[in-house]
């Protein structure tokens, strides 16, 4: 947990009692500063406290919890949250643990394994969605070669479709958060493995008094972080079911940026106003952990 | 023993094969589509039978009605994402430098506004943002998403560089000090050769967010000939009739890039970027 928690290093420059004028070295600290700081003043101060003026007025509240849509974003978004992300979680630590290990053929694999992560995630969402087609999807036209039936329309069911947005999802973002936890288990110490294999341990005895409380932390980490990225996730859903069927697939994030789209800006606010219990208690801890 | 190591091996095959399926199928397809006749595209083949490059030739000479820009579409993506990679390292560094090593004073609480807006997400901070841009008369205009795009890569860079910084042994900015260097000199001629793996990582990182993006980019951008191609991609999808197999093929072209500068730097990212990512 000493992420920023690093050695006290002496100020550059010892400011003393008195001293009125700044040092060439604290003028230049605040002079390379500055670009970050107007950047952040500009584009994240300002638009965050006028979008939170944009949201301000009750009606607008009624008439999200008015629209039937809003709840249905809202347990889709908790669906996503708590089934897809633990999900993937749980899936990248068991990778991880298939992936540390040294036969050649793993190396390959691992190598391959990163594609999802590093191609951009438009044209593979796309190619999923064709490959998904009721009619002409290759997905369908297999089921229909080895069954004989007709495979399901999978983009217009809602919870096929949602399922479909999640598995999207977990695609994209399975090899990064493996890689994550392939170094969290490199940094185990491999002596400790080797004691645990004199006194006979089992490899389910190695994982549970080894390997988990060392990557415990890491593990929850990057379950919230995981967590609140994906609130903001609008291409999994967006591009593979665009909301549809009849706008019951929509989350959060895709359910703001259609009413931007139907130039409804203080429902599209007020949807990411409503998203904010979701999201602070997620960033506090964040900040918490991180900031240290 | 031999028989329990055959065994084991066989497990991990079975582990093996379904997360090669997994990981390799969708791009398998969008491969079989670019390289396939609409015809064959569409009549469920899992082969290319007949291989054919037609659709990329399509792409090339702009003969389709989604793809009239497409060179300066595809211009406008390297445009973009090259500003983007350069203006967000020249801030970051900057900012980690002066944080890190010149202790300037507010570095800690300006460190924590990074951290607070890398963890907005991203989609939530898009409708303020598209607003505010609006406000700032920046609508349409590539600057408008350049300017998204470096507030969005910036803070992560500047955090993973900070912790990069924080490493370097603290002798050396003394000694440059008391040798008479300048803080420019300082970061010049010590801090940034030193910091080159860092410094490789999140430039790519941050020019490959930007070439990646889709949201911010349909949202600031709607000019046929501002847009980027990940918008052009999107438009595919306005039709019914769209023709799949060119949009693969132009989604192959767009992807090939980012994929290539990966594995290319990938040392540097997979240790750059994990290293600050989650450390616990």
């Amino acid at each position: 947990m000493s992420t920023l928690a690093l050695p006290q290093i002496e100020p550059a420059v010892p400011s003393g009692p008195g001293r009125k004028r700044l040092s060439p070295w604290q003028t230049w600290g605040f002079i390379l500063l500055a670009p970050y700081v107007v950047v952040f003043l500009v584009f994240v101060i300002y638009p965050v406290f006028y979008g939170l003026w944009l949201a301000r007025h009750p009606q607008s509240y009624v008439d999200l919890v008015n629209d039937p849509i809003f709840f249905g974003s809202v347990v889709n978004t908790l669906i996503f949250l708590i089934a897809a992300i633990n999900l993937k979680m749980m899936v990248a630590l068991f990778l991880s643990g298939f992936f540390v290990r040294t036969q050649p053929w793993i190396r390959w694999l691992s190598v391959l394994f990163i594609l999802p992560w590093a191609v951009p995630s438009i044209p593979t969402i796309l190619s999923v969605r064709f490959m998904l087609n009721p009619e002409w999807g290759i997905v369908n036209q297999v089921i229909f070669r080895l069954t004989g039936a007709d495979g399901p329309n999978w983009l217009n069911d809602r919870w096929l479709a949602l399922s479909m947005a999640m598995a999207m999802h977990v695609w994209k973002s399975l090899p990064f958060w493996t890689m994550i936890l392939i170094a969290g288990r490199l940094s185990i110490p491999g002596e400790l493995y080797e004691a645990a294999s004199v006194d006979g341990a089992k490899a389910w005895q190695k994982f549970r008094f080894i390997t988990w409380p060392s990557i415990r932390a890491l593990y929850l980490t990057s379950l919230l972080l995981s967590m609140i990225w994906t609130l903001g996730d609008f291409n999994s859903v967006y591009l593979l079911t665009g909301g549809g069927p009849a706008d019951l697939t929509h989350v959060l994030a895709t359910l703001g940026i259609r009413y931007l789209r139907l130039d409804q800006v203080d429902l599209s606010m007020a949807t990411i106003v409503c998203a904010l219990p979701l999201v602070l208690p997620l960033v506090y801890f964040m900040m918490k952990r991180l900031s240290r | 023993m031999n028989a329990r190591k055959a065994l084991a091996e066989a497990r991990l095959i079975l582990i093996g094969i379904p997360v090669a399926l997994w990981t390799l199928v969708p791009i398998y397809h969008m491969f079989l589509f670019a390289l396939s006749s609409k015809q064959d595209a569409f009549s469920g083949e899992l082969l290319p039978l007949h291989p054919t490059l037609n659709n990329f030739r399509i792409v090339f000479e702009e003969k389709h009605y989604f793809l009239i820009h497409f060179w300066r579409q595809l211009g406008n993506s390297l445009f973009i994402a090259i500003t983007v990679g350069v203006v967000t390292l020249v801030v970051a560094a900057a900012a980690a430098f002066s944080i890190s090593r010149l202790k300037a004073r507010g570095g800690r609480l300006i460190m924590n506004c990074a951290l607070f807006t890398y963890f907005i997400p991203a989609a939530f901070l898009a409708v303020p943002m598209y607003k505010a841009m609006g406000v700032y008369g920046l609508l349409n205009s590539q600057w408008a998403l350049i300017l998204a795009m470096i507030t969005l890569a910036s803070p992560y860079a500047i955090w993973v560089l900070k912790q990069a910084s924080d490493k370097l042994p603290y002798e050396l900015d003394e000694a440059a000090r008391i040798d008479g260097a300048t803080p420019l000199q300082l970061f010049r001629l010590v801090y940034v050769p030193l910091m080159v793996p860092s410094l490789v990582a999140i430039g790519t990182y941050a020019l490959l967010l930007a070439w990646n993006e889709y949201l911010y980019a349909f949202l600031l951008l709607s000019n046929d000939k501002d847009i980027t191609l990940a918008v052009a991609l999107g438009h595919f999808l306005s039709a019914d009739d769209s023709p799949w197999e060119v949009l693969m093929a132009t989604g192959l072209i767009y992807a090939l890039p980012p994929a290539a500068i990966y594995y290319v730097f990938r040392r540097y990212m997979v240790s750059g970027l994990t290293a600050g990512a989650v450390k616990s």
